[in-house]
């Protein structure tokens, strides 16, 4: 008997592995820690559903690719609308959501990602910036970068942006994505982010933090930037190569980010200034 | 077409009558439906008396009740609740403490009705012959069940547990946990007598363990008056809890019920002609001076 337990308790302990892995298109409520610790925490009550005003939150079926009985929500379907009480939270027996989330802009539900840049509208040129103005994070979560549209020649893309540090993964640019299959997608981090590794150090920010540079530049030698063979990128800064002439000089490169000259020739763009 | 053998209760029918005779199952099922309905008036009618559902619940916004086994097995992985999820916890502890742990299978869990089906239908269909396995597995599995969530570090029982599927589903949708709750039926109706409930379900386990002291209990008060009819091992659920009390008087033994598994049912106070058995207080002394409760002081109120 004990022998059947146990078998009975090895295949639930791996099923329960499999039940895990939260799918891409599946977010946690605000307070939702990482997904393993998620499911040692959630007794499935359901009150955050039921908390929830605006009908977000579902708890998940046993035919949903996520762990029977715990909440989750769509973004496509239905996002979160970010209330400021988040009663869902406030609901939450067992922090399981965590009641130390006040600011419902620290929530951390997942990250958008604009998954794909050849039906992104704002990609292909055109200004529907759906994500961006829908956003309720406007102008830090998602911003617009401005790039030559180098197709036409003569106009701008400006490229919808998400920032990490301040997306809360609501859903609102996913559902809002006016093609057909949305373009960009809110997924859960563990899924949405990358990470460094932590032995990687970011020279200008060291450079910052250090207040100058950590080398002696003086012995630094300019080679010339490699560029695939035969290529030639206008107004491009490189006096290695020969190629000093000053921005704005070629036609159409104007005003790129990344042709503008810095003052130490070996410097890349921004890091410089001025020294 | 009439049977030659005796049916099981018949004698209890012809001397208490259609009520009588089914007085206490009555009263089981209104506590079933009772609380099922009280959790299904907030989704279905918009009345929200009952928030949630038997992991945890809110009842008119300030009482929390909490299911201590999945809170233990949430502890097992890890976790430390809230002051709301401890403090329903503390209370369901105290009343299942109280009135016997396993008045939750008998009066509150929703899958019991399922397998009582399932056992009045093996019965009138006469399917006989059953699988044997002890009726320790349930603590076996109560015991894999916890450390499952100490290993893992999640309530993996949840995953599969048909008692929380069942409830949880017919509050908030139920998708495809029919199927688990179709197997339980059938695995009690073909494969093993009282099986689910009896010997396997680790839920039961867990509440018989909780309430093994507890001072409500079932007494053969007038255990002289047996007539060796055996109708009580007939639809006992746990027919091992009635010999020692019903029979022991000349070991010395008390008629008390005291085993943790009785779940309170009242299924043998209802079924005996001699009326042998009824409701009784552990401590309230021995003998057939303990009170009888009045059948409106039952445990309705235990939705754990």
């Amino acid at each position: 008997m004990a022998c059947g337990v146990g078998m009975l308790g090895l295949g639930l302990g791996l099923y329960g592995k499999q039940a895990a892995a939260l799918p891409a298109l599946a977010l946690r409520p605000p307070g939702a820690g990482a997904e393993a610790d998620f499911l040692g925490a959630c007794i499935r009550c359901g009150l955050c559903v039921r908390d929830c005003p605006f009908d977000t939150l579902r708890l998940a079926l046993p035919e949903t690719p996520v762990a029977t009985g715990t909440p989750y929500f769509v973004a496509r379907e239905v996002p979160c609308e970010m209330c400021d009480d988040i009663p869902c939270v406030k609901a939450c027996p067992t922090g399981a959501l965590d009641h130390g989330l006040t600011d419902i802009n620290q929530a951390r539900m997942g990250l958008a990602a604009l998954l794909d840049h050849e039906t992104c509208l704002n990609f292909l040129g055109l200004r529907c910036d759906v994500c961006y103005r829908v956003c309720p994070v406007i102008d830090k979560a998602i911003t617009l970068e401005v790039l030559p549209n180098t197709r036409t020649g003569r106009h701008a893309m400006f490229l919808p942006t998400v920032h990490s540090e301040h997306c809360t993964g609501c859903g609102k640019c996913e559902k809002a994505c006016v093609t057909e299959e949305a373009a960009i997608k809110v997924l859960p981090l563990a899924i949405a982010k990358g990470s460094l590794g932590r032995h990687y150090r970011l020279g200008w920010e060291e450079q910052k933090k250090a207040g100058g540079s950590l080398i002696d530049e003086k012995s630094m030698v300019d080679l010339p930037d490699r560029m695939p063979e035969g290529m030639r990128l206008p107004g491009h800064y490189d006096p290695a190569s020969g190629m000093t002439a000053p921005p704005g000089d070629a036609a159409g490169a104007a005003g790129m980010p990344g042709t503008t000259a810095g003052p130490v020739p070996s410097l890349p763009p921004g890091l410089g200034d001025g020294k | 077409m009439k049977a030659e053998i005796r049916r099981v209760g018949a004698d209890a029918l012809a001397a208490k009558g259609r009520l009588g005779a089914r007085k206490w199952l009555l009263a089981r099922r209104a506590s079933q439906l009772g609380i099922l309905a009280l959790f299904l008036l907030g989704p279905l009618a918009g009345i929200w008396i009952v928030k949630g559902n038997l992991a945890y619940s809110l009842t008119l916004d300030t009482l929390p009740l909490t299911d201590p086994y999945v809170l233990l097995q949430s502890l097992l992985a890890g976790h430390l609740p809230e002051t709301l999820g401890i403090a329903g916890a503390a209370i369901v502890l105290l009343f299942y403490f109280l009135v016997g742990g396993r008045v939750y299978c008998a009066w509150v869990c929703p899958v019991n009705m399922v397998t009582d089906l399932a056992g009045w239908l093996r019965e009138r269909l006469g399917i006989k012959g059953s699988a044997h396995i002890g009726r320790q597995a349930r603590y076996w599995l109560l015991g894999m069940t916890l450390l499952l969530a100490a290993a893992t570090g999640t309530i993996a029982w949840e995953l599969i547990n048909p008692v929380s599927m069942l409830h949880r589903g017919l509050i908030f949708g139920l998708g495809s946990a029919w199927a688990v709750v179709l197997a339980v039926f059938l695995f009690d109706l073909f494969v093993m007598r009282r099986g689910w409930c009896g010997h396997l379900c680790p839920v039961g386990a867990f509440y018989g363990l909780l309430g093994q002291w507890s001072p409500l209990r079932v007494s053969a008060t007038r255990r002289a008056a047996c007539n060796d009819c055996m109708d009580c091992f007939e639809v006992c659920p746990e027919p091992q809890v009635i010999r020692p009390a019903l029979k022991g008087e000349a070991n010395g033994i008390g008629p008390l019920i005291v085993s943790p598994s009785c779940t309170n049912c009242g299924r043998c106070i209802d079924v005996c002609a001699k009326d042998v058995f009824n409701f009784g207080l552990r401590f309230a002394g021995s003998g057939p001076t303990v009170p009888p409760v009045p059948a409106d002081g039952q445990p309705l109120a235990g939705k754990g």
